[in-house]
């Protein structure tokens, strides 16, 4: 399953939000979320599958945290919807810096 | 991130039939404003650069239609149609906008010219859509299904997420 659809989950997208404070084992988000803990357990796999969450053991604890690289590629796919307005403003904007040189080559003041 | 700081527009999800983007133009607000409303300007900026764009109408009045195609080098075509509702120089226009390639989802764009600083403007395009669905469809075109759902969501918590990495 890729990341999209793993979020398109709404616990699932509520595990990656919480987990966007900061680290946590599954108990605390079990508890964060009132979900209960063999749920959260298999949301995480779906993430961890999925890419998105990695697993730390720390002492006796197993802790949970997004893995950066995800949502760089996440960030990435965002890119083509600001894109969007991104190639539309930027041809705005050549075409008003051409038209404001032209204007001041004919000796006219802004 | 440092390649994200060329570009300069910011993209938003207003509500969930929205969608806006804003950037500062290097130009004043009385030329942005008319290069939004010139017939003899707009092929010189608008739509993606592969195309050719050709105004077919411009009516630019309140009740006034416009029509616009772009033309691709390998002679596709796609045509842009509606009709202008605000027209306030320098500050503000709205105008309907329809793909002629999907009828039946006219979405109402509102476009607004602040001045920044002298010389140049901050420009917000704002699209309000019928339905979420038709935001969506918009957005959505090769993404899984569901997964628009989340795109409000996501950019918030990517934002955070970068802003928590530095």
């Amino acid at each position: 399953m890729n990341a999209l659809a793993a979020l398109a989950e709404p616990n699932r997208l509520l595990i990656v939000e919480l987990l966007g404070k900061g680290p946590r084992p599954v108990g605390e988000i079990a508890g964060q979320l009132h979900l209960n803990q063999p749920q959260v357990s298999k949301h995480l796999r779906v993430l961890s599958d999925a890419g998105l969450v990695e697993v730390r053991p720390i002492a006796q604890q197993r802790i949970y945290n997004l893995r950066p690289e995800a949502f760089r590629d996440l960030d990435n796919w965002l890119e083509s919807y600001r894109r969007l307005w991104d190639e539309r403003h930027d041809r705005l904007n050549e075409y008003l810096q051409k038209a404001q040189t032209k204007e001041k080559k004919h000796g006219r003041k802004n | 991130m440092a390649e994200k700081t060329k570009t300069a527009s910011i993209f938003t999800l207003p509500s969930d039939r929205e969608i806006a983007g804003t950037r500062v133009l290097d130009a004043p607000p009385e030329l942005v404003f008319k290069a939004y409303t010139d017939p003899e300007l707009i092929p010189q900026w608008w739509g993606p650069r592969r195309y050719t764009t050709t105004v077919d109408k411009m009516d630019v009045r309140p009740g006034g239609v416009w029509r616009f195609v772009q033309r691709a080098a390998d002679g596709g075509e796609h045509a842009f149609n509606g009709v202008f509702r605000e027209i306030v120089p320098p500050k503000r226009l709205v105008y309907t906008f329809n793909y002629e390639g999907t009828p039946g989802h006219e979405a109402v764009e509102t476009v607004t010219f602040e001045e920044a600083e002298r010389g140049k403007t901050t420009i917000t395009d704002h699209v309000l859509f019928a339905t979420r669905e038709d935001r969506d469809g918009m957005l959505n075109s090769g993404m899984e299904e569901g997964a628009a759902e989340s795109i409000e969501r996501l950019v918030d918590l990517l934002k955070e997420l970068q802003t928590a990495q530095h």
